[in-house]
This record gives structure tokens, sequence and C-alpha cells, in this order.
């Protein structure tokens, strides 16, 4: 398939996802069909075998996740990816490939935003963080998506895309040129097997494992990873903020939700309500600093999540008290479950901002 | 490493040895690293890891072989293989190989697995990995028991054998039956080459190095996939003295893992 990729073509954020991935040197992907990811892995498999690349049907998401875990481990740039339930499967493998610091992306297309405490805390063992980036449209997941390659490269480390159903299955003109991100330094701990028998051979492992050694440094070796997500935390915190400035009441969303309420808030200005709109991009690291500065000077911090609260604990975490906060998202999802709510309607969403602002109680359900 | 121009130390035997007994020279295989490890008296393993490292190394295949291994007692033979190694998590390791050997296809890739690794907890795996013909070698270590844990009862154990969870011996009613996993990856179309071998004498470590020799053949001419079981020894989980590990290894377990080719080229060997 010839296709420019610094044309605007139309095209559905799978597709753009998979023609990013593979502008950004991605050559391995492996998966497990389940809507809404499941074009995703539909588009890499047609796409990736042109490239040289490798996209294995997976025989199951654990299988995925192993596949690309080995594809990562020899250096090349590899993902994998599912949804929600899918990535519980792969919560294991997620926290050994951060103890043994293995570049990879992965892509979860999730139904809805219930999943928040999943991406960001991870379900896996062990004292470990993964970098989360939520694209809010087609456009912008292209981008994260050549950025996540570099994030994982540059920290060694995987980079979770939180996207959902409508970045997947929404069309959006996008051009996908590679980007580059600057140099990274060179993969020599990756496994060729070039430095067998030079007793420098290397050892990929999740415990910290030297060769020719007895035992580990279990100290050492968590202190290593809790020292880079120090600076993870430091360096790749990423957010938009949107008329905070002057703002009096804060809104606190992310992903395509925020699309949303960026609509419901330009109505609400247009009301006379100083209202502005904080995007968290990073959701691991959350963009705490940011968050506090967009929200000096406002009266509330009104969050708006698909769920039954969980980022807010973030926010408040972030705020720690400073500004009061109020929940003004709930559960909200579709029959199918997918996550296509109710509360993707930006009337609503002004509608539950205006009485967080006069201090009216906001249901916490939504009724789709 | 041993320098290998050393003259070959003489232990004095004309007084008792102050400590205990340890050999000393040059006969580690090349790619072994010096090195303390883990593994107890008796244990089989060191057996098929030498000959897994004596087959790469005269295959001239040192500088192009990628191990990938599981966890329990493999974490520490991990630090003595001088050849890159990924370590997988429990019964994960087919998978991470064919990663591996999807990006790098003129590399010799296999895995290291436990039976507990492989037979039970990455059933799947394995199987998946032969039935899609993944041009890699599984290496099963199969001693009955998980090893590292003390001795517990796994897919492989055989019925009547004691372990710290079938007490009073593996009973077919309580327990089920053993797995024969060579038997069970062999009739897959995907398997091209297949064996079991044992490591409880000299003729059997022999026979070991051969099978190996033909199933790393059998990946380099691109064949598929390919397995060998290396029945080995544990009287630490077994609750043996470490002198009967072997004949207990034979008499038990190679009783009904019986050794041999199963499939040699894609085409079954009838018993």
């Amino acid at each position: 398939m010839n296709v420019s990729t610094t044309e605007r073509r139309l095209m559905e954020g799978s597709e753009a996802i998979a023609e990013a991935a593979i502008a950004a040197g991605c050559r391995f992907f492996s998966g497990y069909p389940m809507t809404p990811f499941t074009e995703v892995l539909e588009c890499f498999a047609k796409r990736l075998p042109d490239e040289g690349g490798a996209c294995i049907n997976a025989e199951s998401e654990i299988e995925a996740i192993g596949q690309a875990w080995g594809a990562a481990a020899t250096g090349a740039r590899a993902a994998t990816g599912s949804t929600g339930q899918g990535l519980s499967l792969m919560q294991e493998s997620m926290s050994e490939i951060t103890r043994a610091e293995i570049p990879i992306v992965i892509f979860n297309m999730a139904r809805g935003q219930g999943d928040y405490f999943q991406a960001t805390r991870g379900g896996g063992h062990g004292d470990y963080r993964h970098i989360v980036l939520a694209p809010q449209s087609v456009g912008e997941a292209v981008e994260l998506t050549q950025l996540a390659f570099h994030l994982a490269d540059k920290w060694r480390h995987p980079v979770v895309i939180y996207g959902d159903y409508l970045i997947a299955h929404t069309a959006e003109a996008v051009a996908t040129p590679k980007i580059d991100f600057g140099s990274l330094p060179a993969k020599d701990w990756a496994v060729d097997g070039s430095l067998g028998g030079s007793g420098r051979s290397r050892n990929v492992n999740p415990i910290g494992m030297e060769k020719g050694s007895k035992g580990i440094d279990p100290n050492g070796f968590w202190q290593n990873l809790a020292d880079k997500e120090d600076e993870i935390l430091e360096a790749e915190q990423r957010y938009e903020a949107i008329d905070t400035d002057d703002a009096d009441l804060l809104i606190v969303a992310f992903g395509t939700l925020a699309r949303f309420a960026h609509a419901a808030m330009r109505d609400l200005r247009a009301e006379g309500i100083k209202v502005g709109l904080f995007r968290p991009i990073s959701l691991w690291p959350f963009p705490k600093e940011a968050l506090v500065k967009a929200a000096e000077g406002c009266s509330k911090v009104a969050v708006l999540e698909q769920n039954a609260g969980q980022m807010i604990e973030d926010v408040q975490l972030s705020l720690l008290g400073s500004v009061p906060v109020v929940p003004i998202g709930g559960i909200s999802t579709d029959g199918a479950g997918f996550g296509i709510g109710a509360l993707l309607d930006s009337d609503l969403i002004a509608g539950r901002a205006r009485d967080a602002h006069a201090g009216r109680p906001v249901p916490r359900g939504v009724v789709a | 490493m041993t320098d290998p121009n050393d003259p070959l130390r003489v232990i004095p035997t004309d007084a008792p040895p102050v400590g205990a007994c340890r050999q000393t020279g040059t006969s580690l295989p090349p790619l072994t690293l010096m090195g303390e490890h883990d593994l107890c008296p008796g244990c089989g393993e060191p057996l098929a890891l030498r000959q897994i490292l004596d087959a790469i190394d005269e295959m001239g295949m040192s500088q192009r072989a990628i191990g990938t291994i599981g966890i329990g007692c493999y974490t520490a033979l991990t630090s003595l293989m001088d050849i890159d190694l990924i370590q997988a998590l429990h019964g994960r390791a087919p998978s991470v190989a064919t990663g591996a050997k999807r990006m790098l296809p003129e590399n010799l890739v296999f895995t290291l697995q436990g039976d507990g690794d492989m037979v039970n907890e990455g059933l799947q795996e394995v199987i998946h990995t032969a039935a899609r013909g993944e041009n890699v070698t599984c290496i099963l270590l199969n001693n009955g028991v998980f090893g590292e844990t003390g001795g517990h009862m796994t897919a492989t154990t055989v019925l009547g054998q004691r372990t710290k969870n079938s007490i009073e011996g593996r009973d077919a009613g309580e327990h089920g039956y053993p797995i024969l996993i060579g038997d069970l990856l062999a009739r897959l179309q995907g398997t091209a080459y297949c064996a079991r071998a044992s490591v409880h004498d000299a003729k059997g470590v022999h026979r070991t190095r051969r099978f190996l020799d033909r199933a790393f053949e059998s990946q380099m001419k691109g064949q598929g996939f390919s397995f060998v079981e290396i029945l080995t020894m544990c009287p630490t989980g077994w609750f043996l003295p470490t002198a009967e590990g072997p004949d207990y290894l034979d008499q038990e377990l190679g009783a009904v893992h019986e050794v041999g080719e199963l499939k040699k080229d894609g085409v079954l060997i009838e018993a």
C-alpha cells in the first residue's frame, strides 16, 4: 500500500494510530481482538508486513504482551494493546516489563473512563508506575503515539496510550509524518546474542540479576527504579490549560470527554460564568504543579470524568484542600458497555458545571 | 574464567581435605560463567544446562543465541549462562521467544522452562507456539515437581509420586493424571522435531545432547517448532538422598515419561 504520510486524509483513529506507530518505527505488534480495540489490530495486521515488520494475531492477551515483550527485548520498537478487560490480563506482564526496563507501547482502547485506576496505578504486583498518555482527538493520538515510542526508549519504560471507542472509531482528517523528538541513547542493553561467550552477555530480567554474580541487590534495584520514576515525574508532565487565568470555576477532564467539556465551557463563558478547562494529557505523571497554578484564584474545581470518581483523587491530592473539589461526572455508559454514555453531551455538562458553580448538588449517576 | 593453559591442579590425597571438596580446573563448558549458584546437591539441571551450552557452542551459534527462561530455579541458572537471556514470567517464555525470533530470525532462540512453568502455568503458551509452527526450540527440564517452592505436585508428577501436596502419592481419583507433554506436542502439525531425554546416566546425557543438536538444527533449517524434554533429578523436591536421585528418575518418572524421539522432520515416530 502506498500511503503519503504528509498529506491529510480522513482516517479512523485505529488506522491513524497504526500509521503513526509505523512512522515512529514500530515493527512488531501483537494483539487479540476486543471491541473497541479490534480495528487497531486489523490495521497493524494490514500494514506491518509491508514495512518488513511482524503482526501476530495472538491467542490471548497474555500471549500478546509476552510476544511484544520478546520483540522489544531485542531492541525493536514493539507494541501491543487491548481494551480495559484485556489490559487486566496483561497487568502481570506490564509489571515485570516495567521492572525489566523494557520500552514498549500499549494501546488501551478503553470502554469509557472506568479504567483510570487500572491505567495510572497499574493492576500488577510490585512497586511501579508506567507513563500514561490520554489523547482527546485522532490528531492528538497520532502525535502522542509517536511520542509514546520516544518516551518508552528514552526512559526504558512502558508507555500506555489511553484512548477509547471514540478515538478508535471517529474519522478525522490527519497526516502521519514521522515526528522528530530528538536523539535517544543507544540500546546497548538489548539482546541480539552477539555478546555470548564474552563474559559480558546480557540479561534482560525483572529482578536486577547480573551475570556471573550470586544473588541480587534488591535495595539497589528498587532504588534505581524509584529514582527513574522520580525523574519521569519531573520531566514528563503534560497538560492543556484553556482560559484558566481569569477562571472562577475550573473544569478538569481528560480524553474525549474533555472535548465535550470544552464546548460546554464556551457556552458558560457566553453566559458570563468564568470557566477554565484543565486537561491532563499525561495521566501519570499527573500534571500536579500546573493544576495547582490553574486552580489559583478559582472558587471551585469541578472534576468531570465518566466513572464513579477516580481521577478526582489525583486532583484532590494535587490541590491538598486549597480549593474545594466537586465531582460533576458519573457512571455513564451505553447499552453495549462501550462508554459512549449520556455524559457525552455538552449541554448536560454545562448544566452540571452551572449547578456546581452555584453550589447546587450535582447527581452522581447519569441515566443513559 | 579459568585460564585453559593453567596446569591442572593436583589435589593432595595424603591427608583428609580441610573443607568440602570442590572441583577445580577447566572442566566448565565454554559458555558457562564462573560463579556461585543456588542449585541443590544432586540437581539434574546443571547436567542438562551443560549439554545445551555445549550444543550451542559447537554449532557455532555462541554469538547468535538468545535464551528465554522462566522463573523458580531458573533464576539461579541465569547468572551462569554466558549467552544473552530474557527472563520471562512463569509460563510465558514461549511467547517471549516468539517475539524475539520474529525480530531476529537468524538467531537461535530457545526457551528453558521447568514442568511447573511450562506444563502448569504456561500450557496454553507452549501449545499455541507449537501449533503456530513458530520456529523456536522449547526445552523442558522435567523433574515432576515444583523444585523451588519445595517439592509440590505439578502437571507431570507421575501416579504414586509423593510430593508435598500429594503426600500419600499422586492419586488419579483425587489429583488426575500426569500430562505427557512431549507426546501431546508431537501430535501438533506445527511441531517439526520432538524428543524426550534423561540425564540420569552417561548414556542419557549423551542422548540428551544428540536430541538437542537435532532440535537446534531443525530450528536453523526453519522447519518449525522443536521441542526437547529432559528428565532431570530433584532429590531435594523428591525428599530422597542425593545418591538415589538418578535411579528414582529412571524407574519412576522415566517409566511414565518414556525417553526417545517422538517426531523428526515433521514425521511422527511410532513406538
